[in-house]
């Protein structure tokens, strides 16, 4: 069953980071375009004009082939999530659980990060402080996702006691108050000073619509897939395995 | 007469932890690998010192938002 649902994984994540591609390269191109022209003109950031590799293939091989590697290294984890959840916290179809987790890991993997630190295109952040930017992404990344799968974990532990519903309530809350108090204390960059304001929230809005396209093909492909693959793996009687850990099902959908 | 009969909804099976760690780990491991390249402008640096690995995929890291320059 593992490996099944791993395939899938990884097919619904080639899919999702193909058609992020396509519409990272319809709407984020332009864009990208735009700021490549105006930090060149300041002529203070780097020179995009004489690289190894031309901006035609950047912007086109270059942006699929990411998208595509971000796709399935992201589809195969999410399978394993997956796994991990299914069955676990009640009685709901495989596609419900994958589309509460692909909400779920679009919050803690892409929008709060994303939050602390917003994408910046081509010329809105120093040079300089590239890997200062990069270290605090990752320290939050990880902390996100490490309260995001504490939470998870305690659920399984709690929800037969307080009830899905209140379970999910604190540990929701709890998680949020981890991420904020993170994101405060960790380090800011104000760097895009007489970058377009415009131009910038732009560029913001369509990266942020890149991983919501993508999360959202992911875990309705994968919810598809798994469906049709775990359709016969039910039992018909009420509890399902001891280990299951959930207590009363929160409710079918 | 017929009598209404409770039908247990069915329940979903959950996958026993054992079978899917051996799975985790390689599938980890390797997943991490991937995103370093797409996601870090550090391999500009470290990793192919020539910057091909950077500059190919740099419009993609660029719009899924991950810091570049």
């Amino acid at each position: 069953m593992m490996r099944t649902l791993l395939v899938r994984g990884l097919l619904a994540g080639l899919l999702g980071g193909v058609v992020a591609a396509v519409f990272a390269y319809v709407v984020g191109q332009p864009l990208m375009d735009a700021a490549i022209e105006i930090e060149e003109a300041a002529a203070h950031g780097h020179d995009h004009g004489d690289e190894l590799i031309g901006r035609g293939v950047q912007s086109t091989i270059g942006l699929l082939v990411a998208h595509a590697a971000y796709g399935v290294a992201i589809g195969g984890l999410f399978a394993l999530l997956f796994a991990l959840a299914y069955g676990r916290f009640g009685a709901w179809s495989p596609r419900a659980y994958a589309a509460v987790l692909a909400a779920g890991a679009f919050l803690a993997v892409s929008l709060v990060p994303f939050l602390a630190y917003p994408a910046n295109p081509p010329g809105a952040g120093e040079g300089a402080s590239v890997n200062a930017r990069t270290g605090a992404y990752f320290g939050l990344l990880a902390i996100s996702v490490v309260a995001a799968g504490i939470a998870l974990y305690v659920a399984t532990r709690l929800t037969g006691r307080w009830g899905g519903w209140n379970t999910g309530i604190c540990l929701t809350a709890g998680y949020v108050a981890v991420v904020t108090v993170s994101g405060v204390l960790l380090p800011g960059f104000e760097e895009a000073d007489g970058f377009p304001g415009e131009l910038l929230w732009d560029f913001r809005v369509a990266a942020l619509g890149d991983l919501v396209v993508f999360w959202v093909v992911l875990g309705v492909a994968f919810g598809a897939l798994a469906q049709r693959s775990l359709a016969g793996h039910v039992s018909a009687s009420a509890p399902a395995t001891g280990r299951a850990g959930g207590g009363a099902p929160a409710g079918r959908r | 007469m017929t009598q209404a009969v409770a039908i247990p909804a069915p329940q979903p099976v959950s996958i026993p932890i054992r079978e899917i760690l051996p799975y985790a780990v390689l599938v980890t491991v390797l997943a991490l690998a991937a995103l370093y390249f797409v996601s870090t402008d550090n391999n500009a640096m470290t990793l192919m010192a020539e910057g091909y690995v950077h500059e190919f995929l740099h419009d993609g890291r660029h719009l899924m938002a991950f810091p570049c320059h």
